[in-house]
């Protein structure tokens, strides 16, 4: 009879478990024929809320993305699937898809390089002060705990025609357009917004990695004779170098991903000298109401950062050293 | 070298001037990292400089570096005639929703990956990991879709719900839970206490520094949000300061003045909380770089 092997019974049917239940109450509280033990089922209960938020806000919007990419939707109509359709004419037809790519990439390389120079030489002057390193950390990093469209607002104030950048170009005698005018320099200004906005977070990085440099490492070195160009590209460097790689990986990602600046300085303008992959998917989406046309550049942006990513991850086994 | 024993008059000389040349070294050395501070510092000098004029003074020709007559009243103005207020408040209520539910979540995510073993474990926190790599702009497409649908456009939780799963938070206080001994818990649970009352009277008091650095973080986060609550809201009454700052952007007539306001108003709680917390955050950004900051 069942009820004399409860022990046997096949887990999940109800009436057998409710006796079963009631059987095993004299036994060791050993229970090792529970569909699920109770520790996962503790498991499951402290997951459910961040799984629940993943299913919801993160897995179920990436496959509808995907999906997306493959229709024809103006939001109002039902979508109609048109296969590759969006893909191919963003690569043939669309005639402003390669600008857009171009100012992406020009934006993310020209601002990841400017980045890790600057908070480079910024991190190892810090460095190499006594006193007074948490001071300029502290200033270096205000700007990252500013809203980035408050920040561009201001910087939008300083670039404006008449306005203070253009009285300074022209009172050194420089010679330069209005930034926000000129097709050619737009994109400079985004840069140094950007920059302003975002480099302190490398700078702190940066220190903090260069102040845990053994300090003996630099000593020897100076014994040797080494000066300190030498000492930064033999010991230092190659010391810090994970922390780079991180910041320049992190530094990618988001740059590939540049939308803030662009939407309250130049809206893609002037012309189209400005317009990015994350402007131009806010702008078909949410403006022109091509969701199924967005979600294919959205998806051009995910490759490119894949890509990039890889590539850099790649690259790491050349210059990034690890303490093994 | 100056260590050289044929005499000892050369030798003292050239000590002290390479002293003096080092102190003169480290002295143009704060100068002009002083003067980089400085130029870095300027946008917020020009944002607050601005903030309390006339709007005709903002836009006057030649450009002033100094207001001739100082508005403070520009302030109230902003907060009163054009709803900054409203904007902040609508701020605060987002930025804080977030972080609470935030760390709730994160809380009970990371101690079951950290403490509880259960079947596809590893899995699941591998997929976490890689959502890390999303960028946000493809999934605010969807997530509109889902919002609308759901009808909630212009409301809190429209703005709330759908950016409060953070898997970067989840790993890092799973990461920090890690570090805390195991031992705590087993005698926690000898008293015969649950895993939930582990987790709130036992990790969290010891993880709070971790908790204080995501808290901080997803506040600034959503603080600085633009993307989501623009595409979230529409017109004012729910819009947040970073969206607010740019409804006043308009082709005729932009109130420059107030808008440098509101700016200001909206830089308030990032640059306190940068000046507290500095410590925290330095801490915090050495031991996070191992992570995806986010």
């Amino acid at each position: 009879m069942r009820q004399l092997s409860p022990w046997r019974n096949p887990p999940g049917m109800e009436e057998d478990m409710s006796e079963s239940a009631v059987a095993e109450l004299p036994l060791q509280p050993v229970q090792p024929r529970r569909f699920l033990k109770p520790e996962t089922q503790t498991a499951m209960v402290f997951l459910l809320p961040s799984f629940l938020g993943f299913m919801i806000f993160m897995a179920l919007p990436i496959v509808a993305s995907f999906a997306l990419s493959f229709t024809n939707w103006q939001l109002i109509s039902t979508p109609s699937f048109v296969g590759f359709q969006n893909y191919i004419k963003l690569f043939t037809v669309d005639p402003s898809f390669y600008t857009i790519l171009g100012n992406t990439l020009f934006f993310a390389v020209e601002y990841l390089a400017v980045n890790i120079i600057v908070s480079l030489t910024l991190a190892v002057w810090i460095s190499s002060l006594k006193h007074g390193k948490a001071i300029f950390r502290v200033i270096f990093f205000l700007p990252t705990f500013t809203p980035t469209i408050a920040a561009s607002v201001v910087w939008l104030l300083i670039f404006t025609p008449d306005g203070l950048a253009d009285s300074v170009i022209r009172s050194l005698g420089l010679g330069l357009p209005n930034f926000l005018l000129s097709s050619s320099w737009a994109m400079q200004a985004v840069v140094i917004v950007t920059l302003w906005a975002n480099v302190g977070y490398n700078v702190v990085m940066f220190n903090a990695a260069l102040d845990l440099v053994p300090k003996h490492y630099l000593e020897a070195a100076m014994i040797d004779g080494a000066g300190p160009w030498r000492r930064f590209w033999r010991i230092r460097l190659p010391l810090i170098s994970p922390t780079v790689f991180f910041a320049t990986v992190m530094t990618a990602i988001t740059s590939l991903q540049v939308f803030d600046e662009i939407f309250a300085m130049t809206r893609g303008g002037p012309g189209s000298a400005t317009a990015t992959l994350g402007f131009a998917i806010y702008q078909k989406g949410f403006t022109n109401f091509q969701m199924g046309y967005a979600s294919a550049l959205a998806w051009v942006m995910f490759v490119m950062i894949m890509a990039l990513t890889i590539l850099q991850f790649r690259m790491q086994r050349k210059w990034v050293h690890y303490d093994e | 070298m100056t260590n050289s024993p044929t005499s000892r008059h050369p030798h003292s000389v050239s000590a002290n001037r390479h002293r003096l040349l080092r102190r003169i070294g480290t002295f143009v050395s704060y100068v002009g990292l002083s003067l980089v501070a400085l130029l870095f510092l300027f946008p917020f000098f020009w944002m607050v400089s601005n903030a309390v004029r006339s709007n005709a003074e903002v836009m006057a020709v030649p450009v002033r570096i100094f207001p001739e007559e100082y508005q403070w009243g520009n302030f109230v103005e902003a907060l009163v005639s054009l709803p900054f207020g409203i904007f902040l408040l609508n701020s605060l209520v987002v930025a804080c929703g977030v972080t609470a539910i935030v760390i709730v979540v994160s809380c009970l995510s990371a101690y079951a990956f950290a403490r509880l073993r259960f079947p596809g474990q590893e899995g699941l926190l591998l997929t976490y990991l890689s959502t890390l790599m999303i960028p946000q702009v493809m999934l605010v497409i969807p997530l509109f879709l889902v919002v609308s649908k759901l009808g909630w456009i212009n409301t809190y939780h429209g703005m709330i719900l759908p950016v409060a799963f953070s898997s970067f938070g989840t790993f890092l206080l799973r990461q920090f839970i890690l570090g805390i001994p195991k031992d705590l818990d087993e005698a926690a649970m000898m008293d015969g206490a649950s895993r939930l009352r582990i987790l709130v009277t036992v990790i969290v008091p010891l993880a709070m520094p971790a908790i204080g650095l995501l808290a901080l973080f997803t506040f600034i986060a959503q603080w600085k949000s633009f993307l989501w609550p623009l595409i979230a809201t529409s017109g004012v009454e729910k819009a947040m300061l970073p969206l607010g700052l740019t409804l006043f952007q308009t082709q005729q007539g932009t109130a420059w003045n107030y808008i440098m306001a509101g700016a200001t108003i909206s830089m308030v709680p990032g640059v306190i909380l940068a000046i507290v917390l500095q410590r925290v955050i330095y801490r915090g950004i050495t031991v996070s770089s191992g992570f995806g900051g986010r």
